[in-house]
């Protein structure tokens, strides 16, 4: 299908400044098996197409499910109408933004060919390890799952650019929960959002530690119900990968995207503490932070050579040794702020235009082992997998919540406590870190799930990091 | 539309064999969405798509496809066959589904409202124009919306509306703004530019040095949009009668030990007066009200085909995920016009965000004031106030802490367009509350 459009959109495109199609198309499988009872099997084929049209410095778009010659003829009417009826009156004069015209092909991980397991064998994998999780009578719910899509992606300009992208997502999750009189916990595979979503095959359960998960994840929320709340006040914090992956998603990158600094989307999602003149020299963190933009991870959930405006990807530090370098924002953001960016203009899918979005946003790992994060501690808590998450518009007040907790007293893991939850401010949050863990300690997950933009856009991201341990945090726990 | 959807309908008849039965959910949109910055255009487009969501049963066994159609039949034809062998190929790898509820006597309906949108050029000329001197951000999404549901049994569903839903803020500086929308069927320009004078003159207030309140305990007024969010938050599970039965729901508490709000609070789902269509994605059509709490108690749940079925008990029109699409609570004493009065000393909430659960367990709840907060002063507002975060159970926000309700009632449309543009809506009052628990 790909091949065929071609000719069409080279033959049907207008003679404006700038004409683009981008067509997605995506197949998606899930399955889940819940409380050993398989839930609707759920498969999906979405394609479609996204015209942009730029000229006379006006922009408009259209985007069609109807892919024959007279609905990308409708839609480039349309997108053309647009483009007109903004000229003169929009942001930016788009006629004069160089957008790339780039030409290649990539494939991640695994994108092509089937899987090695057959559907049925997943089924069956997941009502095993799904059976594995009623352990006790205080189980009450559970669940395992896996969601798969392959998703190919073509990005074509009247003058040139041809880029043809395919990927296949995995994403493996399992959650179980546990009741006893008022109190209810839940422990999950990586978080309920997700978090051990990969790129590639099934080796990705693997990675997840999806194989006996049933069980281990069952005795861990079955030890929460047993576990005391967590003590309230100012104390160390370590944060395990799993919540660190929420930690950067909310306090670095959205505040550092670009289009949030331009205002655009101050109506929904927010605009942000950060100003433009903080680039260069805002010391975001202590000197052990250095975070980067990174496409090239090939397992990792938002990996990608090219973003859906054609800028080729790479990885970039966006905070070196503590100091805010760059913002995430694309080719249109960087013209209009007058500053150097990354490739991250993003659509979810065919019917929603790009905007900037983190993609993956990592913690570079550092040179402190597990252990001695712990033996540095005095008194602390170490938190583990996310469960709630709260932050002001401009991304700066935060609370957030983990599934699990251990107290770290004396340099030494003590018990399990429940309801673990903290609260801090990006601006200086970021200061307090004390310890970065070192690559042993390194987590590579994301999230099929930001949200963001007007119309609003669900879009995949990932995020890597080690453990990192912050001092002088504001801990609590539920309610006694 | 409807006409090709009933062709769809009527072509998937023909393709099933033997015992196979199907049903499936229709949910299009042809919609404009303009957005804008600084009181230009920032991304304008237009975005027509159309999905069909199919399961083919045989006997308890059933499987799902979701497919993006082109629009013509003739051309789509080849999809629907596909999707429909696939499908029947998957079948055999499946266990019965104990818990599939099919319905099987035939209710069908119509509701189609026809178009009254000025073209969207128009009514973008209209923001700008009044836009002009103001830093003005949002969306205009505007355009028809269908959603259709059919089966072999025969039932068939439409629903079709043209609707339009501006929204924006007026921003005085940084996070300092006056969030308005205003949505509807007809445009009217008097009602337009009555809302954005409303919007400016709040936008005045801003004006004002904002100040900063320490953590505390503080009575405070909650404007309908900023009691949405908090309502809102029962749709994660609170109602759900999965959830109630999982003990996860944020409202166990109410079912199993009795715990209740206060008796001003009776909130119910209302199909009849709200927008969403009248009937769920399995084809049963939803009671025209359903009392989830009533007098502060619960009395009701959202309870879908698969619970009905895993449990024994009656469906009531919800959709597989148990929320809420027509949130109504009833309205209180207190009147509008003596809001300021009443609140006295505290803070006026405009609006709220980024709300979740910080104690699922004890329904409490955090999350952040945004937009136009004020803090007010013997009836009289000072200051816009700078973001807080609040923190507190609203076993006790709604419950002894709940002063009163407000008399009117804002109907407010769900503008979300995660996916496509929702049909939901709340119609609530604003709440008068004391001893707020804000944290940071």
């Amino acid at each position: 299908m790909l091949d065929s459009i071609r000719p069409l959109f080279k033959s049907l495109a207008p003679a404006v400044d700038f004409c683009s199609l981008r067509i997605v198309d995506e197949a998606s499988e899930q399955i889940m098996v819940r409380q050993d009872v398989l839930q609707p099997l759920s498969t999906s084929i979405d394609r479609g197409a996204m015209v942009t049209i730029i000229h006379g410095g006006g922009y408009g778009y259209a985007a069609t499910s109807d892919l024959t010659a007279s609905g990308l003829k409708d839609a480039i009417a349309r997108a053309r109408a647009w483009a007109e009826a903004s000229a003169g009156r929009s942001v930016v004069d788009y006629s004069a933004i160089a957008l790339p015209r780039p030409s290649g092909r990539y494939a991640g991980p695994m994108a092509a060919g089937a899987l090695t397991l057959s559907r049925k064998e997943l089924i069956e994998l997941l009502m095993r390890e799904s059976r594995a999780c009623k352990t006790d009578a205080r189980i009450v719910d559970w669940y395992a799952s896996l969601g798969i899509t392959t998703s190919s992606q073509l990005y074509l300009s009247a003058d040139g650019a041809d880029v043809q992208q395919h990927f296949r997502y995995v994403v493996p999750n399992l959650a179980v929960t546990a009741n006893q009189g008022a109190d209810t916990q839940t422990r999950s595979l990586g978080g309920q959002y997700n978090g051990y979503c990969r790129q590639g095959g099934v080796e990705v359960l693997d990675h997840a530690g999806f194989y006996g998960a049933g069980k281990r994840i069952a005795e861990q929320a079955l030890e929460l119900l047993a576990a005391p709340n967590c003590p309230t006040g100012k104390m160390d914090v370590l944060l395990m990968p799993e919540q660190m992956m929420l930690q950067i998603h909310e306090s670095i990158g959205h505040p550092i995207e670009l289009d949030r600094i331009l205002g655009d989307e101050r109506n929904f999602a927010g605009t942000s503490f950060v100003t433009l003149d903080m680039f260069g020299h805002f010391q975001y963190g202590s000197a052990l932070l250095n975070v980067t933009y990174d496409p090239t991870r090939p397992e990792q959930f938002a990996s990608y050579r090219w973003d859906d405006e054609g800028q080729p990807a790479e990885k970039i530090h966006v905070i070196r040794d503590g100091v805010l370098e760059r913002p995430l924002g694309g080719a249109i953001s960087q013209a209009r702020a007058g500053i150097a960016g990354v490739a991250n203009a993003r659509a979810c899918s065919w019917n929603r235009a790009p905007i900037d979005r983190m993609a993956n946003l990592n913690i570079e790992p550092g040179n402190t082992s597990l252990a001695d994060m712990i033996r540095s501690v005095e008194y602390g808590v170490l938190m583990d997998t996310n469960v709630s998450w709260s932050i002001d518009d401009s991304r700066n007040k935060f609370q957030f919540g983990c599934e699990s907790g251990r107290l770290i007293e004396n340099g030494e893991l003590k018990g399990v406590v429940k309801n673990p939850n903290y609260r801090g401010i990006s601006e200086s949050f970021w200061r307090s870190l004390k310890a970065v863990g070192d690559q042993s300690t390194f987590n590579v997950m994301g999230t099929p799930f930001c949200g963001k933009g007007e119309p609003s856009q669900v879009i995949r991201v990932g995020h890597a990091s080690p453990a990192c341990l912050f001092g002088n945090v504001d801990v609590f726990g539920g309610e006694s | 539309m409807q006409q090709y959807f009933y062709d769809i309908a009527t072509f998937l008849g023909t393709r099933i064999q033997g015992d196979e039965q199907y049903k499936c959910w229709f949910s299009a949109e042809a919609s404009d969405f303009v957005r804008f910055n600084r009181s230009v255009i920032r991304q304008p487009g237009h975005v027509r798509q159309m999905y069909l969501s199919l399961d083919l049963i045989s006997g308890q066994r059933h499987a799902g496809s979701t497919i993006a159609l082109g629009g013509d039949l003739a051309s789509d034809r080849s999809l629907l066959d596909r999707a429909v062998d696939q499908l029947r190929a998957q079948l055999p790898d499946l266990p019965d589904d104990p818990h599939l509820l099919i319905a099987t006597e035939v209710h069908s309906t119509e509701h189609r409202a026809a178009s009254h949108l000025p073209p969207t050029g128009s009514m973008v000329d209209a923001v700008l124009t009044a836009a002009r001197g103001y830093d003005l951000v949002g969306i205009l999404a505007a355009g028809p919306v269908y959603r259709g549901f059919a089966n072999s049994f025969g039932q068939r569903n439409w629903h079709e509306a043209a609707s339009f839903n501006l929204d924006w803020s007026l921003c005085q500086a940084r996070d300092k703004a006056v969030k308005t929308s205003y949505a509807g069927f007809e445009w009217n320009s008097a009602e337009f530019h009555a809302k954005f004078l409303d919007a400016t003159q709040q936008l005045e207030m801003l004006k004002r040095a904002p100040i900063t309140v320490p953590p505390g305990v503080y009575r405070a007024y909650l404007t309908p949009t900023a009691l949405n969010e908090i309502v809102s938050m029962f749709n994660w599970d609170g109602f759900s009668e999965k959830s109630l039965r999982t003990k996860q729901s944020s409202l166990r508490r109410m079912r199993d030990e009795g715990l209740r709000f206060n008796p001003a609070v009776t909130l119910c789902e209302n199909t009849a007066g709200g927008l969403a269509p009248g009937f769920q994605g399995d084809g049963f059509i939803k009671p025209a009200r359903v009392v989830l709490l009533e007098h502060g108690n619960l009395t009701g749940s959202m309870v879908s085909p698969r619970t009905a079925m895993e449990y024994g008990i009656a469906a009531n029109g919800a959709d597989s995920d148990e929320s809420m699409a027509a949130i109504d609570l009833a309205p209180g004493g207190l009147p509008m016009s003596q809001v300021l009065t009443a609140l006295d000393t505290g803070i006026y909430v405009s609006n709220l965000w980024y709300l979740n659960f910080s104690d699922r367990a004890n329904c409490r709840i955090t999350g952040m004031t945004r937009f136009a907060t004020f803090w007010v002063e013997n009836g009289q507002i000072k200051a816009p106030l700078n973001v807080m975060r609040f923190d507190d159970s609203l076993f006790r926000l709604l419950g002894d802490n709940l002063i009163d309700l407000t008399q009117e009632r804002e109907l407010l449309i769900d503008g979300e367009s995660y996916g496509e543009r929702r049909t939901g809506s709340g119609h609530l009052p604003g709440a008068l509350v004391k001893d707020f628990t804000f944290v940071l």
